[in-house]
């Protein structure tokens, strides 16, 4: 079964996800993240469109799958992965969209998309979900294998095929257009303490959602 | 006279490797003492469950030397050489390197440095090169302090030059549009570097050493104490709470630091750090 309700609020999900599998997840839902997901960040995106402009397939398949965007730690000899937490999602935003065209139907990251991401994602019924961030050690330990799969001269950056096993995500922005960082911190925010420009009122963190988050890591 | 002291790059490069390696795998205890505070402190469950979450990555990090996070960052190196000091044995920041590139490579940790911005962003593949601060100072010791920094909260760092007019309500406000904008991001919770004050270049030094300060130690000045305090409040006002997912505890800690400007200025630089606060110190 792609996606499994655990009975305690959190689904386990597992790829090759469907439209309905995805239209199920909704934002704020924790996820479990069992089997192979694809590790790829800033330089191979890069890449990957370069070769698709070039005429050239992708190393993958990205039809009815996840990305994870990490670059580990080189593993201890003995060990499965190094540190493997998420890094900025905001940062693949340029690329994005051309993945989801071919079906990509989970992000793993942290941090929030852009406008126009968010848009895609409804429009191609994907999900983008994010990751403990900075919590790279505690998440080496979901990860079952890893295997580079395709760049391998970018090292960290390269493309990997990585198992997962219950890896836990939270769903941020789901296929409805709803965005779980403007929902969460509104109820949260001071308004009596901070100046005008900063309150968040009745639009759902407007202010948030309209500049997006970029960054890195 | 005094006597000149011999330090020889070997035992620089020796500390560098050590400590790369210590920080990436142990946050300072003072660090992990603000982390319990703020678990503590915080109001909303999800918030208490990241933190939680946080503690034993932690835990997970020291006990295995794991990296805390998989960006070991890049590397800043503030170096106060004292003045009776002759350094010997090649070239100090090559020392400096060696020392980088050796921890980097012995500690299974991560090199995110890429040779030139536009040109030619190939991984130099063991972090060199380091950013170096020099300081000649008094006496025949040597402090080295380094941060391994991550570009998450780094990127989310903002600088500006505002009028004197804008006064302290103007950098109070700059400073918490910063960490407001910074959201997911930076990793909350972090710490919060300002630095306020000098030129162009200089407040952004000094918001950097400003995050090198012991985490959660109060400015020796009352009104800058004070402001840190007036500031930590109204930053965990914003409500980002642990990973931006809401809640009471946005920023761990902030600090300004001041120093003297020009009569037609007021820059302020707001330089974040998140909860992988990876620094050390020796002093040879």
């Amino acid at each position: 079964m792609p996606v499994e309700p655990q009975g305690d609020g959190r689904v386990r999900i597992s790829p090759p996800l469907t439209d309905d599998d995805v239209r199920s997840l909704e934002a704020g839902t924790v996820v479990l993240v069992r089997g192979v997901v694809y590790g790829a960040r800033d330089a191979a995106h890069k890449r990957m469109i370069e070769d698709l402009d070039a005429g050239r397939d992708l190393p993958f398949d990205p039809a009815g799958q996840i990305v994870y965007y990490v670059g580990p730690t080189p593993e201890r000899p003995g060990n499965v992965i190094g540190s493997a937490g998420p890094t900025t999602a905001s940062r693949m935003d340029r690329w994005t969209p051309t993945l989801l065209e071919r079906g990509l139907k989970g992000i793993i990251g942290k941090g929030g998309r852009g406008p126009a991401v968010r848009q895609e994602l409804k429009r191609h019924t994907a999900v983008y979900m994010a990751a403990l961030g900075g919590g790279g050690a505690l998440s080496a330990l979901t990860v079952r294998s890893q295997r580079v799969i395709a760049y391998e001269d970018l090292g960290t950056e390269a493309i990997r095929a990585i198992e997962m096993d219950d890896f836990p995500a939270w769903v941020v922005n789901d296929a409805a257009g709803r965005d779980f960082y403007a929902e969460t911190i509104r109820p949260w925010r001071r308004n009596d303490l901070l100046p005008d420009d900063l309150h968040l009122e009745e639009a759902a963190g407007k202010a948030i959602e309209e500049r997006g988050f970029l960054g890195g890591g | 006279m005094s006597e000149v002291r011999e330090v020889p790059t070997d035992q620089l490069a020796a500390v560098v490797r050590e400590l790369c390696m210590e920080i990436c795998y142990r946050v300072p205890p003072e660090m992990v003492e603000l982390m319990k505070r703020a678990r503590e402190r915080e109001e909303s469950p999800l918030g208490r469950q990241i933190l939680d979450q946080l503690l034993k990555n932690q835990d997970i990090a020291a006990e295995g030397e794991y990296p805390y996070c998989q960006d070991t960052g890049y590397t800043v190196v503030f170096l106060d050489i004292g003045q009776d000091v002759h350094v010997t044995g090649g070239d100090l920041y090559d020392a400096i390197d060696r020392g980088v590139a050796e921890g980097y490579t012995d500690g299974y940790l991560r090199g995110s440095i890429v040779r030139d911005p536009l040109f030619d962003r190939k991984n130099t593949g063991d972090n060199t090169p380091a950013f170096v601060h020099t300081r000649i100072v008094p006496g025949d010791q040597v402090r080295i302090q380094i941060d391994a920094k991550g570009a998450g909260s780094e990127n989310m760092g903002r600088h500006a030059m505002l009028k004197p007019a804008d006064g302290l309500e103007g950098v109070k406000h700059f400073v918490l549009k910063a960490v407001a904008e910074s959201g997911p991001n930076a990793c909350p919770p972090g710490i919060i570097g300002v630095g306020v004050g000098g030129n162009f270049e200089m407040s952004a030094v000094l918001a950097k050493r400003a995050l090198m300060r012991k985490v959660g130690q109060p400015s020796p000045d009352p009104l800058y104490a004070e402001l840190e305090a007036e500031l930590y409040e109204k930053c965990n006002a914003l409500g980002l709470g642990p990973e931006a997912l809401g809640g009471t505890q946005t920023v761990l800690a902030v600090h300004v630091e001041g120093m003297p400007t020009h009569i037609a200025s007021l820059p302020v630089a707001v330089n974040i750090e998140c909860h992988a606060h990876r620094t050390g110190v020796r002093t040879i």
